[in-house]
């Protein structure tokens, strides 16, 4: 049968995977945003595995508070890349120098 | 090894497959689409934990709203991918080795005894008479509803934030001005012109 450590694992192997996204793709803010977004849902595994294998429902409403955050973040950055390809026609993380002095 | 586990495993390569291509894919467009892969694989990892309603909300807030915004931005910008992809080979050992050591470091305290699977038995599947819907709703409306309506909150910060961000006035665009259409009086739109009536 499925034991804890078995979604504990899961969830592990993702959040590096993730790691490994943000350290590859530093140019591409597009991946970034989505690296996070795989973080959050490796979390999210933690969570719902927990709250089965502790019969406690707070786990799932926290998974869905994440959810929110997650969706509100996403919103937020994705606002954010447009208006930055709108100003300056990139969106390589290299080119976004202008507050350097 | 029960077929339970057998599912387990398969949804799991799949969603480690997916994220794996997500981060080394070259094209944004490909990148989107597996990570559609790995959440929807993720539900149906849900659903083997009897968390169905968080896994149908993953399904539908995720692929159906989170992925199709990114789709739209990723096709809406015309982004030259070749010059974000420099720096890809010279980081993938650091990557590689800094991932591994944080995987090694969890899987260290996942094995621990704290966590053994003895200690956290398997619970026993839950009748058909139970619902995971009825429950969570009964913990969110009654326990949570603070939180529950912080998170509306957050949501409506999103939207004013989403749109004044990207709201522009193009100089070009013709508008309506409401407040001059409101004020307009009868004097600057109509003429009473006075004549003599004509005979037959």
């Amino acid at each position: 049968m499925i034991s804890l450590p078995h979604y504990l694992t899961l969830g592990a192997i993702l959040f590096c995977l993730s790691m490994v996204g943000i350290f590859l793709n530093r140019k591409n803010v597009i991946i970034l945003l989505m690296s996070i977004e795989l973080m959050l849902l490796s979390v999210n595994m933690n969570f719902v595995a927990f709250s089965r294998f502790l019969e406690d429902g707070a786990g799932q409403i926290f998974v869905f508070f994440i959810l929110t955050v997650a969706a509100a973040e996403a919103a937020i950055g994705l606002a954010i890349l447009v208006v930055l390809f709108r100003n300056r026609s990139t969106i390589n993380v290299a080119d976004l120098d202008r507050l350097k002095g | 090894m029960s077929f339970e586990l057998f599912l387990f495993y398969v949804f799991a390569a799949i969603t480690v497959f997916g994220a794996a291509r997500v981060i080394t894919v070259s094209n944004p467009v490909f990148a989107a689409m597996f990570l559609v892969l790995t959440f929807f694989s993720t539900a149906c990892i849900w659903m083997l934990l009897e968390a169905e309603f968080l896994a149908i909300t993953l399904v539908l807030v995720y692929v159906g709203a989170v992925m199709v915004l990114f789709l739209f931005v990723v096709m809406m910008l015309d982004v030259n991918v070749e010059p974000l992809r420099e720096g890809f080979v010279k980081y993938l050992p650091w990557g590689a080795a800094v991932g591994l050591l944080m995987f090694i470091e969890m899987s260290f305290l996942l094995t621990q005894r704290y966590f053994k699977a003895e200690n956290f038995p398997i619970p026993a599947p839950s009748g058909p008479e139970y619902s995971n819907t009825k429950a969570l709703g009964k913990l969110l409306y009654d326990e949570y509803l603070f939180q529950f309506e912080v998170a509306a909150v957050i949501l409506l910060v999103a939207i004013v934030a989403a749109i004044a961000l990207t709201m522009r006035r193009r100089p070009d665009t013709k508008y309506q001005k409401p407040h001059q259409q409101v004020d307009v009086k009868k004097s600057d739109r109509l003429r009473v012109v006075q004549m003599p009536s004509e005979k037959r």
